[in-house]
């Protein structure tokens, strides 16, 4: 190394990147697509020079000393630039010349992602590929007495409830006596959970609406989308597919004064209402969406000025507590669709959860608790929060309903579960293990972005640049150039092979455990897992 | 899966009868036990129809307990029938002390309480007697209550008739509800066999209960004592018809919509479309998931017989004016009423609640599309 060249602190050589490019100078046309498509510019186009000894040992051979330049790629080095695993460059090859492999040792870049001191932010997940939620295995097979049902053939009822039901008495009652009785929804128990117009791109969000919208006046299933913290385009709400779609109210309230004024012309009730006070990815932070991401479309149905970061407080600020704060949103919220719509508020999974629920156990407006695990996803988040902030989602479910079930409020409340559920592929066993948990139905979200648009996010920190809008397939970028490449046709397609295929996998789940005409909510008797310690803590079999 | 039998008689008959039949289906229990419910009694209690009597199996320091907690709770003997056990034992049946029916007098004070007054205080007596019972494991107690007795016993259902000598005039009944065991437990426990009774409400059921855990969990957080207990996942049948017809004040027309309801496109069809739909949600814990027959009586001496969504279980009614018999299988019903018209003879599909009510004159179809007679 010369004594002169640069050597910085930060300065990294290959070995401490987390992806490193192989690369393969034999197969490599130049064509250049590689490094076009790199969303953070980690590959460049190089000028390689090589010296070419040529001796011999004959007494009157010449020797010669060669220099020859040859064209490649390499991999820069720089913070800014250190791949991110997408592998979009060995999707752009046309010669398979190119890949990125992950890098078997440990790398050094995590210590040095802070530059100027800003903490690494990013999207994605918590990068932790562990789950308690896919070693639960469904072990109550009816053999003996009773033979199995047939998933292919017996009717089945796969739908859950949003919305606070009565106790069977009270709810005659108010019957017989004409009174207000709160609004149920039939839907069905897999929700594609909060993801903004926004945080997602334009053509995500309509190819996830269509897919909606198609599954439920085509296929007869009543699947519903929230929206997020980040309002919905205007001619949605004027239409009658809002029926469709669960509101998402946040600290931040974005775009809730194009949803206020848009009220006098709703055709359609929106589903229900989502107040989200956490997010499981990061809890007690608030959502973020950042510059990069804030065009005129966004800036104007969020009601916001362009091109400006839009972090949304950790908590709504215009109440003392959360107590208060959860009890005035939901009757505002309420009364603002004249009682007619649920409205539920959405944590992320936490010791104090319970606190929260049995607050709304006495609040006959609250019509359920969406509760977001540690596992749960975000477009933008301190990467800290992301990793080590947060509580698992299986024993906060299981908490929440057995609580509910020594008060015997088990199906007054229902509770959602949210985070990590398919994060593996597993989404139906997962879902199936959450449900007979206690869980009355779950959300998704990255699962949808995997399976409906081609997410290359893992748990291996693949990727994880939905924050700054660079997303090389084009689900969390607001860059038309970005964004073109997916076809919201193609999405909703996908969205429709998801739940089609989805639906079928859980059938197949409660057929064998002799259920079918009403969804396992609280089965936990089917439940059974080969650790002794989370067996006993979730008050399921320990199985061997 | 078990066989189940029961009678329902203008004239109190033998529970012989019922046994014969269960000996009939014994391709369908492995002898392993029976359960006998006698109710609208014929013989000495006819005359004691408020008499609440207690059926039960008792060791000598059992009864001992019993009777010191009965005198201080201010109950007295007013008849009693003692279960002759021959000297020799048969294999298979277990030795006991003592198969307990006695009929008491109610204590002083009771007789101007309500009648829902009494029924929760003779469930708690039942309740207490049974927690004394699980604590020496000397007494064990099926049912308190007027104008019903039960009995429950390991062992074949027929050689259990001859054995207890129960074809005695003093146990004729109008209504026999009697179930041959097919054991699935390790032990077998006899709080788990059917039928089981709760305050004049009686059913058994055969098939498996998939939905047991949570319709359990449910029943149990409502608050009322008598819902406990579980051994078996088919308590909860006797539990769920009393909850509807006593909490929720519904019909027996009723009961089906609340373990079997209807689906959507069914739903939204019937005539009470919205009263059901509010029923289906707020009750949704208590949904069944099959396979299972249920048979059942009511307070007033009603017999009746439901299957599940899917109508995975056997299950026949027939007879004739004055005596009609339910029985999971044809081969049952021939055996005891041969001279039927057996093109009349219904075997209840998915939709359907059959009952004979106590004038047993005709068996009725309850259609779950049909409309409801309902409290409102």
């Amino acid at each position: 190394m010369s004594s002169n060249r640069s050597l910085e602190p930060s300065s990294l050589s290959l070995n401490d990147l987390p992806w490193q490019i192989r690369y393969s100078n034999d197969r490599c046309t130049l064509c250049g697509q590689c490094t076009a498509v790199c969303p953070v510019k980690a590959i460049e186009l190089k000028v390689f020079q090589k010296r070419i000894v040529r001796t011999s040992i004959q007494k009157d051979a010449v020797h010669s000393n060669q220099y020859e330049t040859f064209y490649g790629i390499q991999q820069k080095t720089d913070v800014e630039n250190a791949c991110i695993g997408c592998a979009m460059c060995t999707m752009a090859c046309p010669n398979d010349a190119i890949s990125p492999v992950k890098n078997p040792g440990l790398d050094r870049l995590k210590f040095h992602i802070n530059q100027k001191g800003i903490p690494r932010r990013r999207g994605g997940r918590r990068n932790a590929s562990g789950s308690v939620l896919d070693r639960i295995k469904f072990t109550r097979i009816s053999m003996l007495t009773d033979p199995a049902l047939d998933a292919g053939r017996h009717e089945f009822e796969m739908r859950t409830l949003l919305g606070r039901v009565l106790s069977p008495r009270e709810n005659m009652k108010r019957l017989k006596e004409k009174g207000w009785i709160p609004p149920v929804r039939e839907i069905y128990p897999l929700i594609i959970g909060g993801m903004s117009f926004g945080a997602l791109s334009p053509t995500m969000w309509e190819g996830l609406q269509m897919g909606v919208a198609y599954l439920n006046e085509e296929m007869g299933m009543p699947v519903r989308m929230c929206t997020g913290e980040g309002g919905c385009p205007p001619r949605l709400l004027r239409s009658r597919f809002l029926k469709y779609v669960i509101l998402q109210i946040a600290s931040g309230y974005f775009g809730w004064d194009e949803i206020i004024h848009a009220i006098p012309h709703m055709k359609e009730d929106p589903c229900a209402i989502e107040i989200k006070y956490g997010q499981g990815a990061k809890p007690g932070d608030g959502g973020l969406l950042m510059w990069h991401k804030v065009n005129k479309l966004i800036a104007a149905i969020r009601g916001v000025p362009q091109g400006i970061s839009l972090p949304s407080p950790p908590t709504h600020q215009t109440q003392y507590s959360i107590e208060e704060s959860v009890a005035k949103m939901i009757l505002s919220m309420s009364m603002a669709w004249g009682f007619r719509v649920p409205v539920y508020p959405k944590i992320s999974a936490s010791s104090t959860s319970l606190a929260v629920l049995n607050n709304l156990t006495r609040n006959d407006y609250a019509s359920g608790l969406a509760i977001d695990g540690e596992d749960g996803g975000t477009g933008a988040a301190y990467a800290v929060s992301m990793d080590h902030m947060g509580h698992p989602i299986a024993s906060c479910i299981r908490d929440n309903y057995l609580n509910l079930t020594k008060i015997g409020k088990q199906n007054e409340i229902p509770i959602f579960a949210g985070g990590g559920i398919g994060k593996n592929g597993n989404i139906a066993a997962n879902a199936a293990s959450l449900i007979m948990l206690g869980a009355s139905g779950v959300q998704i979200g990255k699962y949808a972005m995997q399976a409906a648009a081609g997410c290359v996010g893992t748990e291996e920190d693949r990727c994880n640049v939905c924050n700054l809008g660079l997303c090389p397939k084009g689900i969390t970028s607001q860059d038309p150039r970005l964004y073109r490449r997916l076809d919201p046709e193609d999405v909703a397609q996908r969205i429709v092979d998801l739940f089609v295929s989805f639906d079928t996998e859980l059938k197949k789940i409660v057929a064998p455990l002799g259920r079918s005409t009403s969804l396992p909510i609280g089965m936990s008797d089917a439940l059974g897992i080969d650790d002794q310690a989370i067996a006993n803590r979730l008050s399921i079999k320990y199985v061997v | 899966m078990c066989r189940l039998f029961a009678l329902t008689s203008k004239d109190p008959i033998s529970p012989m009868l019922a046994i014969k039949a269960l000996d009939v289906m014994k391709e369908g229990h492995d002898g392993s036990g029976m359960g006998l419910l006698l109710q609208d009694l014929g013989g000495p209690f006819e005359e004691m129809k408020d008499a609440p009597i207690l059926s039960g199996i008792f060791s000598e320091e059992g009864i001992r307990r019993l009777d010191l907690f009965m005198m201080d709770k201010g109950f007295l003997t007013k008849y009693k029938i003692s279960l002759k056990i021959p000297k020799q034992p048969v294999e298979g049946i277990p030795r006991r002390d003592l198969y307990l029916i006695r009929a008491y007098e109610l204590p002083e004070g009771w007789e101007n309480l309500d009648q829902s007054e009494i029924a929760g205080r003779l469930s708690d007596i039942r309740l207490k007697i049974r927690d004394m019972g699980e604590e020496k494991n000397d007494m064990m107690v099926f049912s308190f209550w007027p104008d019903t007795i039960m009995i429950k016993e390991i062992g074949d259902p027929l050689q259990l008739g001859h054995y207890l000598g129960l074809d005695r005039k003093e146990l004729h009944a109008r209504v026999i509800m009697a179930q041959g065991r097919q054991n699935t437990n390790y032990a077998i426990n006899l709080y788990a066999c059917h039928p089981f009774f709760i305050k004049g409400y009686c059913t058994m059921t055969n098939g498996e209960n998939t939905a047991f855990i949570p319709i359990r969990d449910f029943l149990s957080s409502r608050g009322i004592p008598a819902y406990s207990g579980y051994q078996s996942d088919s308590e909860v049948f006797a539990h769920i018809l009393h909850y509807a017809m006593e909490e929720l004040e519904l019909g027996i027309d009723a009961y089906k919509h609340v373990i079997t309801p209807l689906q959507e496109e069914d739903l939204q069809r019937h005539p009470d479309a919205e009263f059901l739909t509010h029923l289906k949600r707020t009750c949704r814990p208590l949904i069944i998931d099959g396979p299972n027959c249920v048979i059942g009586t009511l307070p007033d001496h009603s017999l009746f017989m439901a299957q599940d969504r899917k109508k995975l279980r056997p299950g026949v009614v027939g007879g004739k004016p004055g005596l009609y018999g339910f029985s999971s299988e044809i081969c049952g019903l021939d055996a005891v009423i041969p001279d039927r018209d057996k093109s009349k003879d219904i075997q209840p599909m998915h939709l359907d609640t059959v009952i004979v009510s106590p004038d047993r004159q005709e068996v009725k179809i309850c259609r779950q599309t049909e409309a409801l007679n309902l409290p409102l």
